[in-house]
């Protein structure tokens, strides 16, 4: 790195705050991933050189294919579909050929004439209706930007970080540059733009990497070299921290390590209570994949198997059979134990961009998601129900429907699950006839009718995120109102109460899989409400399993009673938080 | 092989009224392309006045061909023949999408 002169370095820390989307603490440099575009310097060539330009670009494709080819092997089977799209974009014929007459014809260099194809490409895609198509433009600049990166020859990529713990800071990253992140030498993400369900997330989640994203402008603030301490569970960047901020967030973070190595032998022992109360603790999941982190966790199963990713991620339509080999692998893995597969969950903070879903709703929450969703579109979800179906035969497979808000909705869904037999019977493909379908509870009005559907229901699954956004009428994105989200509102509990004791007196179990369920400071009060199932995010299990087992049930159902008569949420969760100082003091030292 | 390559040339046009319920996405305008990249034949897919090569999966796709539209296609080479009953099959069956 050049020397700075002393009176230039700039000093005292800058906090930034973001988006915490990966959980970890890391301190390292900042490696800027540049953009490439801006790289690109023109030049006029003769016509003598045409030639060589051409070759330059020839090497560049082959060099280009060679370098997708292997980074679709190594990559994670989910998203290698991504980069048979860049294959054929990089072959196409008319996208060469108009590169080729640029060359001759503009006589300018190839990097230029290039980004200019490729430019006018990316906005002939902008002017297509379908908004799913018109994000591929992102998968053409991805390519145009590798084969720039070849035909500078040796240009500073992700692939070039050597220093382990270097901390990326970049604008964005591409579904590509993403996927090629070493874990071994990347030790945080910071970017300007994403969203907790971006694919960067997912990816940074999945690797443990502490990633904090929508931090608006610290590419801009920040320079390679730079010292960088990254607080993914705060959503907290701090540029040249302080000594004693540094000593501190290590120490933080060695003593969480050594509590979550002491957590982690729970792994095998059973989810109970002091008093020998056994309840059902399994993981939610949303890709094939995640069965390692469940079997690793020691969760008996899953709770809330997400489907979303498939339809959000390739972008094309899951078909029938790519989803039946994602439920398949998953119930076999885990069989006997259970995995409760919930149907398609979209609309709401959940978009989906290949479907007719063109228009912007003014309250996507309330409007048409999730089982509405798919009770329109009976041909989509019969494909989504066969799939499920033919998988309940290899393993222990339950239906979940999200949103019910009325017992009609049940009763809709369930017929279209009989034609959805009918055709696997016509089709000669096996599956469990008997298979259970459960309803989630997250509309309170669900909750409150919980009589009228229990008898058509195997079980119950309270999804608390949306029960309490939509009890209390708290939008959780709005940051004015964000303070009124409590979980502990009487509403809540109340209606969570209801929920189980209705549940119980028609023998049908009731689950929690929202994110209630992952935090381990309301374990003792879900436990003392009488519920059977907890279904945690499987970074939590451990954390959850721990409270389960120092708790007594009889402890937990008194202070649960105190909770239901409490005037005050504020009130109801210091309780909890007392007694977890009390009983399992680890936990707070890992969530505070 | 290519010796009477000349003497049988053939162009052959067949239309379709695209079935599949999202047209032609990304994922059959990627079969699409993958199947008549298979053969000698130019490929060519029209829709009213817009032309465009069907061994582009980036002409495909800025055609915006959505359900119901009508389109041609037209093969002109040896295997033509082959190559448009080729693409009749992912026609007929939807691109095995339903």
């Amino acid at each position: 790195m050049d020397a700075v002169p002393p009176d230039t370095i700039p000093s005292g820390e800058l906090i930034f705050r973001g988006i915490g989307v990966s959980a970890g603490i890391a301190i390292g440099r900042a490696f800027l991933r540049p953009l490439p575009d801006d790289q690109v310097v023109e030049r006029d060539i003769s016509r003598a050189d045409v030639p060589r330009e051409i070759a330059r670009y020839e090497a560049a494709l082959i060099a280009t294919r060679q370098q997708i080819r292997a980074i679709q092997k190594d990559c994670d089977p989910d998203v290698a579909g991504i980069f048979d799209a860049h294959l054929l974009f990089l072959d196409d014929g008319p996208f060469i050929k108009n590169v080729f007459t640029g060359i001759e014809g503009r006589r300018k260099n190839v990097e230029v004439v290039l980004r200019d194809v490729a430019t006018g490409f990316m906005q002939s895609l902008a002017r297509v209706k379908d908004e799913y198509l018109r994000e591929r433009a992102n998968d053409v600049q991805d390519v145009a930007r590798r084969i720039l990166h070849n035909l500078a020859g040796k240009q500073v990529t992700l692939a070039d970080i050597t220093e382990p713990g270097t901390i990326v800071v970049a604008n964005d990253l591409s579904p590509s540059e993403t996927v090629s992140i070493n874990k071994d030498r990347v030790g945080g993400i910071v970017l300007d733009l994403g969203s907790p369900t971006a694919h960067t997330a997912i990816v940074a989640a999945k690797l443990g990497i502490p990633a904090v994203v929508g931090l608006h402008n610290i590419s801009k603030e920040v320079r390679s070299g730079d010292e960088l301490l990254v607080d993914g569970g705060k959503g907290l960047v701090v540029l040249r921290p302080t000594l004693e901020r540094r000593t501190q967030a290590l120490r933080q973070a060695e003593s969480k390590h050594g509590i979550e190595i002491e957590l982690g032998r729970l792994k095998d022992l059973p989810a109970e209570t002091v008093d020998g109360y056994r309840v059902t603790l399994s993981a939610n999941i949303e890709l094939p994949k995640d069965v390692d982190a469940v079997l690793a966790g020691g969760a008996e199963g899953v709770g809330l198997f997400r489907t979303e990713y498939f339809y959000m991620s390739s972008k094309d339509l899951p078909t029938e059979e790519e989803q039946y080999e994602a439920y398949r692998t998953v119930a076999q893995r885990l069989m006997p134990a259970p995995v409760i597969i919930r149907t398609l969950d979209l609309g709401g903070d959940k978009f989906l961009s290949n479907l007719d879903v063109n228009w912007k709703e003014s309250n996507p929450f309330m409007g048409w998601r999730a089982i509405r969703f798919c009770l329109a579109q009976p041909d989509l979800f019969r494909t989504q129900l066969r799939a499920i179906l033919r998988a309940s035969i290899v393993g222990n497979v339950s239906i979940m429907y999200p949103m019910i808000s009325n017992l009609d909705e049940i009763v809709r869904a369930n017929v279209i699950l009989d034609q959805a037999k009918k055709e696997l019977l016509e089709k000669g493909h096996p599956f469990n006839p008997h298979v259970e379908v459960g309803a989630m509870i997250e509309v309170p009005a669900a909750a409150l009718v919980a009589d009228m559907l229990a008898p058509y229901v195997s079980f119950f699954s309270i999804g608390t995120n949306d029960l309490i956004q939509y009890t209390l009428a708290i939008d959780r994105g709005n940051e004015r109102v964000a303070y009124l989200y409590e979980p502990t509102h009487l509403a809540i509990l109340r209606l969570i109460k209801n929920t189980i004791d209705i549940g119980h007196r028609h023998g049908i179990w009731t689950g929690i899989c929202g994110g209630m369920a992952s935090d381990p400071l309301m374990t003792p009060l879900l436990l003392g409400l009488g519920i059977d199932e907890l279904s945690v995010s499987c970074s939590a299990l451990s954390m959850v399993k721990d409270a389960i087992r120092r708790v007594s049930l009889s402890e937990a159902r008194e202070i649960a009673q105190l909770a239901l008569t409490s005037q005050s949420s504020v009130d109801v969760h210091d309780m909890f938080r007392e007694l977890t100082k009390k009983i399992a003091p680890e936990i707070l030292e890992l969530v505070e | 092989m290519s010796h009477s390559a000349s003497e049988n040339n053939s162009k052959i046009v067949r239309e379709y009224v695209i079935q599949n319920r999202y047209g032609i996405h990304a994922r059959p305008a990627a079969m699409l392309v993958k199947t008549a990249s298979k053969f000698q034949a130019d490929v060519t897919v029209e829709k009213g006045s817009v032309r465009v090569s069907g061994k582009s999966i980036m002409g495909l796709m800025t055609m915006e061909a959505s359900c119901g539209a009508k389109i041609r296609i037209v093969a002109e080479g040896v295997d033509a023949e082959q190559a448009l009953d080729e693409i009749e099959r992912l026609f007929e069956n939807k691109f095995y999408e339903e």
